[in-house]
């Protein structure tokens, strides 16, 4: 007897040789989508009772034989696809679905890749295993199970609660320039490998111009082919120019704002990996004009480093490479010349309206998170995404309804994370500051009795893994300002901690 | 052993022991689990789980103690998914609850099986015997 998933086979039986049951009414479906349908007499959303709506979003609906376009086959694509094949496999409805990504993830290096450190966060982890997408052995380059947390008034260790590796350290292409050839799949190639599976077509053709003037997409492909599709849905990133040729058709897209950080692979082979960074992300809190955040982050016989700031150049990377808290991580104290580096741009505001009739923004180009878990990002807006279209309809108004809340709350929630990591730049100017957080976080990391609450706050920040407002309000904690207050004057009158700390103190 | 997510437990080892109270379902990563079951103090393996299959989600939906052991046979990886994280995500993502009830309805079926083929033996036995 097996409980295997079979969500990766259309029209699989289970195994055990029966039919499949007949297809779930779409209904159905939209009530345990959304509870409160129950509350608003049975219908929700655009299926108004009005028969005038619901004439008009009938036009607005898939169904059999419709044809959506997906332009990007990165994470915010490939997951749209699954989601949407998986809930019209559901209703029993067929679609022609074609993703157009002309990049190949097989290739090493800038070809193949999507630009990004390439963290999975714990949280993103546990809900695609939920959604039945486990992370094979070699798409993972590394399982983190901590992070350590460098300033130049020490480091710390902060360990999972489970001793668990949950965090997923992947490449986004085939690996960085040069690096060995081999058929492991990057994270990219493997959803995209199971967008393919369930039913999408990958189309490795480059999109050239949208044009809606026949009230539907019509796509221009780079061989001067057109193709009309009932939807489109952009998923290209940000640094596409389709997104600045869809602000100008004047459906109110605004394209979204964006700075630039730096990503950089250096070759150390796996011993020296394991030996100086193990299975830690080591983050680094230095006060370093511009710099946001910095982290090392350890796969196979490679390290990334990404940097996060508001004017990243070659100054600041030189002046962080040179740090001696970086130095440090390195084999003799010496980063060796990276093999391959980038400067890709990542979103610091959201696209203005990501939706109109037929078009929708997903992932990057429409709302991000801020610095943290894109790629978390790109999973909730293509969920929300797939489940507006395939339950509700693609029209303006069923998107505001069903696929803009997803987004709003991200915004809000980066209103918060803009508070986060204001505070947590002024823990990087403030060498007081940053021996009372070392201090209280040391403590908690040495003492088993002491409940973990700047170390769960860093966790997250560094993880992503929590919302912004989540992890602001525990910081408001009363017990949480009385211990840091005390760490405050303990740390800088140099009162001992009593306990011998586990990492290293300078 | 460095691109591997999850917890290793040994051969032998209980990743849930029956009757604990959980806060956590597993998937599997690698290798292969009993699901082990005990009626009046006699263990018997009533299912046998691999790799991709997720198990231990009853703790989390009825917020009861664990139903029965689930012991690694060999070298097992798991990856847990907490309870907090989970329903919050069903609050905001209704449909992510559809994954579960798939797990659920394919169990339902197998045991729908497993009780018709026991009946039909038990069947062929008192037919025999009488």
């Amino acid at each position: 007897m097996s409980y295997e998933r079979t969500d990766d086979i259309p029209g699989a039986d289970g195994g055990d040789g029966r039919q499949e049951p007949a297809p779930i009414e779409p209904e159905a479906i939209r009530i345990l989508t959304d509870p409160n349908s129950w509350l608003s007499g049975g219908t929700a959303g655009s299926s108004s009772t009005s028969t005038e709506t619901r004439a008009y979003s009938d036009d607005f609906r898939l169904s059999e034989g419709s044809r959506v376009a997906v332009i990007g086959g990165g994470p915010a694509g490939s997951l749209f696809a699954q989601f949407l094949l998986k809930t019209l496999n559901r209703t029993g409805t067929s679609i022609e679905l074609d993703i157009f990504e002309p990049r190949n993830f097989d290739f090493c290096g800038p070809a193949g890749c999507n630009h990004c450190g390439g963290v999975v966060s714990e949280s993103l982890v546990q809900l695609l295993a939920a959604e039945g997408i486990v992370l094979p052995d070699e798409t993972v380059q590394r399982g983190i199970d901590s992070y350590v947390m460098h300033m130049d008034v020490g480091s710390v260790r902060i360990d999972t609660p489970l001793q668990e590796k949950r965090i997923a350290a992947v490449y986004r292409g085939h690996g960085p320039k040069n690096s060995e050839i081999s058929n492991i799949p990057g994270f990219d190639q493997h959803l995209l490998q199971r967008a393919t599976r369930l039913g999408a077509n990958l189309r490795p053709q480059m999109v050239t111009s949208v044009d809606f003037t026949t009230g539907r997409p019509e796509l221009t492909l780079a061989d001067g082919r057109s193709e009309n599709y009932d939807l489109l849905v952009i998923a290209s990133g940000l640094n596409s120019a389709l997104l600045s040729m869809v602000e100008q058709t004047g459906c109110g897209f605004v394209r979204p704002k964006a700075a630039k950080s730096f990503v950089a692979e250096f070759k150390l082979g796996a011993d020296a990996v394991e030996r100086h960074l193990g299975n830690s992300m080591h983050v680094f809190l230095l006060d370093l004009p511009h710099l946001q955040f910095a982290a090392l982050i350890p796969k196979g016989d490679y390290v990334t480093l990404v940097m996060l700031g508001d004017k990243v150049d070659e100054a600041l990377v030189n002046a962080f490479l040179n740090a001696e808290e970086v130095r440090k991580c390195f084999p003799e104290r010496r980063p060796p010349p990276n093999i391959c580096q980038c400067f890709p741009r990542l979103n610091v505001s959201q696209a203005r309206r990501p939706y109109a009739d037929r078009l929708i923004f997903i992932g990057d180009s429409g709302v991000a998170r801020l610095y943290k878990d894109g790629i978390g990002s790109a999973y909730r807006t293509a969920k929300a995404a797939a489940n507006c279209v395939s339950l509700y309809g693609f029209s303006s108004s069923d998107l505001e309804k069903h696929y803009w809340p997803a987004c709003r709350k991200i915004i809000i929630d980066n209103l918060m994370g803009k508070c986060v990591f204001g505070v947590c730049h002024l823990i990087q100017k403030l060498a007081f500051a940053r021996r009372s957080v070392l201090r209280m976080t040391e403590q908690e990391q040495n003492d088993a009795n002491v409940v973990p609450r700047m170390s769960s706050v860093l966790w997250d920040v560094f993880t992503g893994s929590a919302p912004y407002k989540e992890v602001f309000l525990r910081t408001l904690h009363p017990v949480f300002i009385a211990r840091l207050m005390w760490n405050l004057c303990a740390a800088n009158l140099r009162i001992p901690t009593g306990k011998k700390p586990e990492v290293t103190a300078t | 052993m460095i691109g591997e997510l999850g917890r290793v437990y040994h051969d032998g080892e209980d990743i849930v022991t029956e009757g604990e109270v959980g806060d956590c379902m597993f998937i599997i990563q690698h290798g292969t689990a009993d699901v082990i079951r005990n009626e009046e103090g006699e263990a018997t393996v009533v299912d046998t789980m691999e790799s991709g299959e997720l198990f231990g989600e009853m703790a989390i939906v009825e917020n009861t103690v664990r139903s029965s052991t689930v012991r690694a046979r060999g070298t097992v990886r798991a990856i847990t998914i907490d309870r907090k994280t989970f329903m919050r995500r069903i609050q905001e993502d209704p449909s992510l609850a559809i994954s579960v009830l798939e797990v659920l309805c394919h169990r339902v079926r197998n045991l729908d099986n497993t009780i018709a083929h026991l009946k039909h033996q038990l069947d062929m036995l008192s037919g025999g015997n009488s």
